[in-house]
């Protein structure tokens, strides 16, 4: 093995996984500390997430959010920008997908009207994103402050219009009214039955191949495009950018406006998905997630669905627990969550070092 | 004290970094009082050794004696307390503190400040006295210029008591008069008992200043000299292993056309400072165009404008044909589209990226080209085969289009870097430090390359910071200092004498502001 390889493996595949052990090991400290037997919770967070039909579908659901959030956050990272605004991004996005499925002509076939939803969400996600990517490349404003603070202005833009413009008549709630049927993503148990197997019923919907098929975009995008390899080259070392001829400003505004797009596909696999109208915090949490399944993930999307994946057992598997297990809430989740943060993006290289050393003889006696 | 006559001795100090092997089994004695050169190519282990004995390394087998003790550093402070001083390449000096605040940096002695920084005012009276190292005291660093600003180091170490200096490449920012200054010093240093270890890769240095020099080659010590008993010749040949031509050889260029032409540019730099005032000058085909000048004299600034990086403030500047101020700018790919190729200063951070992949670094710049894109389709398979050509064009090692760039060593980055930009048939070529951190071996090379450039018929603008280079390869040379032209020169009518003067003409009526006003 090459000294490039051996970097490459413990760089790619060696550490996440160390460091993600790593924080699971600190979480069974925590759940040893609240008297809880780490080895019995593991087991039901396990079975919760991939024990039966629907905790597969309710992990697969989680996971698909993730997807999309996290893909936000790694094409951000590859200009060298830490998108934290994966959370409001993800919100008006939603508003985006939801004012076309609420605003459309009901009679327009599913095939437009989905595309059209779709459409929705990457605009007002990009919209979102935009301005503080302007504020980083023309004003200097840090895209880390800028974005956390348009987290709260979605959230209150938000409240506004689902209380005064947005709230169906008559109702007490602030949600919309119901998506017309043609605004409906199939769920997967639907479309199981409807081929003759029955499964589970879950939130899991078509809107993980939506997940999928961006997945690959992005990864196509960004290492098979010269936009691509423009925002890498930012990302990597502006000055060379420059010297290519590359305006950093401008990809800082354009990769800006792809990532808060990406986030602004939350809305696709909540609302037009499982919610079926418009509502308040259907985000929660995800924005944020991404961040770790980007970090965990090592920006590629190969190592996002894994992380996704992951992070979508831990969700519907920490439900789980927290319904098992009394002295468990279910913001333990968090907790594991903050620790995966972080040991894979603040301690990324803690074994590094190590794993350097190990692996020396290996290579030697070759 | 009892004086040793061996300050420093090295046996069979050995250093593993991963499957590198810097230092192999090194011996080196030392004596005391005398001036030592260290020379070798980039790569050889100068510095991990001069690490070592400084502490930031430690080596993983050998032995080291200081003053015939036994030494082994596991920090600088404990070099320091050894009588270890070190002078590095980039200065360690805090800008806004002034040159008493920077001396006692790291000896601050007490909670208080007041205190210390009398006594060392006191101390570095008598220092400076000793030794000839005047410096202003309470004028802060950021104001001194560079050859000032070494001083302020050497006092640094002597401040704190070093017996044995190292200084690496001290002379790489100083104009030969400032150079000459400096080894005034190092014969002050000496005649009082301080030892110096001098590393260099200037062989005229070793032969005109130090008393013995041993030579690094791959990690190994492979020789060590009187100096009065070798010459450069000899040295150069121990340094790469075989027989190099130092000079190149080349034809009279028969200069055509100006292809570039640069009216009064008025250029400022990325934090808006002016550095370039009323500069004009042209580059005509067939030629190579010289510019020299001390760092920082606004030659950097001039060649990012010339490849369209920073904007021209006043002026224009007409290439090709096409005229560019600053009412009609164009971007360095627009630039690059009418034929000119830059190849710049800053290897590691603009010329290259050192996390991708070579055959991504050699992209940098043409990755709009038709040739690599199909559509929205960036080809990988066209984008890896560019490079091996390029990298079979300018014997680039090893021809791994996959490996990344920063595994390359500096002369083979360079190389590629050169590659990219030449093979593209540009008409003009700017190119800055062809040659800063390449092998000797590489240097040849690429001189070379540079010659067949000019016979070729391109107009060649050249900066470098190497004297020596731009007199050997310049066919017109033109001085820059504070920013300004101050004197044009034929190459075979240069000196290095009237050419340092013409460096330094600013820098003297910058210091003696009212023998300028006479």
């Amino acid at each position: 093995m090459t000294r490039d390889n051996r970097l490459a493996w413990i760089n790619g595949l060696l550490l996440p996984l160390f460091n993600v052990l790593t924080a699971f090991m600190v979480t069974a400290v925590v759940f040893i500390l609240i008297d809880v037997d780490p080895i019995v919770a593991t087991k039901i967070l396990i079975y919760g997430a991939l024990g039966y039909e629907e905790g597969i579908g309710y992990t697969l659901y989680y996971a698909t959010n993730f997807i999309f959030t996290g893909l936000a956050v790694a094409v951000a990272f590859h200009a060298g920008l830490f998108n934290i605004g994966g959370e409001g991004q993800a919100y008006v996005g939603g508003l985006g997908t939801a004012l076309v499925a609420l605003y459309i002509n009901p009679a327009i076939s599913a095939w437009l009207v989905i595309p059209l939803g779709i459409l929705g969400g990457l605009t007002f996600g990009a919209l979102w994103a935009i301005i503080p990517g302007y504020l980083q490349a023309y004003r200097g404003s840090h895209i880390v402050i800028t974005t956390i603070m348009f987290n709260f202005l979605a959230s209150a833009l938000m409240v506004y219009l689902l209380v005064h413009v947005l709230r169906e008549v008559g109702q007490m709630s602030p949600q919309s009214k119901d998506f017309p049927d043609a605004a409906w993503i199939p769920f997967v148990h639907d479309i199981f039955a409807s081929m003759g197997y029955k499964i589970a019923d879950s939130p899991l919907n078509l809107s993980i191949l939506i997940a999928l098929i961006f997945s690959v975009l992005v990864w196509f995008f960004l290492w098979h495009t010269r936009w691509g390899f423009a925002i890498r080259a930012t990302g990597k070392s502006p000055d060379a950018a420059i010297y290519s001829g590359i305006n950093p400003k401008m990809i800082i505004i354009v990769t800006m406006c792809i990532s808060g797009a990406l986030a602004g596909l939350v809305g696709i696999n909540e609302l037009m998905g499982v919610q079926h109208r418009l509502l308040l915090d259907f985000n929660y949490g995800y924005g944020f997630g991404g961040i770790a399944v980007a970090l965990m993930g090592r920006n590629h999307p190969v190592g996002i669905i894994i992380a996704a994946l992951l992070f979508g057992i831990l969700y519907q598997g920490g439900m789980d627990l927290a319904f098992e297990m009394q002295n468990v809430s279910r913001h333990i989740v968090v907790v594991m969550q903050g620790f995966v943060i972080l040991f894979c993006g603040g301690l990324e290289y803690l074994y590094k070092p190590l794993l350097t050393r190990f692996l020396a003889p290996i290579e030697a006696s070759e | 004290m009892s004086e040793s006559n061996i300050a420093i001795e090295l046996i069979n100090v050995d250093k593993h970094f991963g499957a590198v092997h810097a230092n192999d089994k090194v011996n080196l004695s030392v004596k005391s009082g005398t001036i030592h050169g260290i020379v070798g190519e980039n790569g050889a282990g100068k510095s991990t050794l001069m690490s070592i004995l400084y502490g930031f390394y430690q080596a993983d087998s050998g032995q080291i004696k200081v003053f015939d003790k036994d030494f082994r550093a596991t920090s600088s402070k404990q070099s320091i307390e050894a009588g270890i001083g070190m002078v590095h390449q980039h200065f360690m000096l805090v800008d806004n503190f002034t040159v008493l605040e920077n001396v006692i940096l790291g000896s601050e002695g007490g909670a208080l400040i007041t205190q210390s920084l009398e006594k060392a005012r006191i101390e570095l009276t008598r220092l400076a006295k000793e030794y000839g190292l005047e410096v202003e005291l309470d004028i802060a660093v950021e104001d001194l210029s560079v050859g000032m600003q070494q001083r302020v180091e050497i006092l640094k170490g002597l401040y704190k008591g070093a017996k044995v200096l190292i200084l690496d490449e001290p002379t790489g920012v100083l104009t030969p008069q400032e150079s000459d200054e400096l080894f005034r010093i190092f014969d002050a240093l000496k005649k009082q008992g301080v030892t110096i270890i001098l590393i260099t890769h200037k062989l005229r240095e070793i032969m005109n200043i130090t008393d013995h020099v041993s030579v690094m080659r791959a990690g190994k010590m492979v020789a060590h000299r009187e100096t009065s008993k070798t010459n450069p010749e000899e040295l150069a040949e121990l340094m790469i292993g075989r027989k190099v031509l130092l000079n190149i050889k080349k034809s009279k260029a028969k200069s055509g056309k100006a292809l570039l032409v640069a009216n009064n540019l008025e250029i400022h730099n990325e934090q808006g400072l002016k550095r370039v005032t009323n500069v004009s000058f042209e580059a005509r085909s067939g030629e190579i165009l010289g510019i020299a000048g001390v760092t920082g004299n606004g030659q950097g600034s001039l060649l990012k404008a010339l490849a369209g990086i920073l904007p021209i403030s006043k002026g224009s500047i007409e290439i090709m044909g096409k005229t560019i101020s600053s009412e009609s700018p164009l971007n360095p790919e627009q630039l690059r589209n009418l034929g000119v190729a830059h190849v710049p200063e800053d290897r590691q951070k603009m010329g290259m990226i050192a996390d991708f992949s070579a055959s991504e670094t050699a992209l940098l710049g043409y990755h709009n080209d038709q040739e690599i894109n199909q559509g929205v389709w960036l080809k990988r398979s066209s984008v890896k085969a560019n490079c091996e050509s390029l990298m079979e064009a300018f014997d680039v090692r090893p021809t791994n289009p996959d490996l990344k760039s920063s595994n390359f060593s500096g002369g083979n980055q360079q190389k590629l870097i050169l590659a990219r930009e030449f093979e593209r048939n540009p008409e003009v070529l700017i190119i800055g430090q062809p040659t800063r951190g390449v092998d000797i071996g590489a240097i040849e090379f690429i001189r070379k390359r540079i010659i067949e450039m000019r016979d070729a018929g391109k107009a060649i603008i050249l900066i470098s910071v190497e004297l020596e280079e731009i007199m050997s390869l310049s066919d017109r040379i033109i001085v820059m200092c504070d920013g300004e032209i101050t004197g044009t020169v034929n190459a075979e009518d240069a000196e290095e004498a009237t050419l340092g003067m013409m460096m330094a003409n600013a820098l003297t009526t910058n210091e003696n502001p009212d023998e300028a006003e006479l």
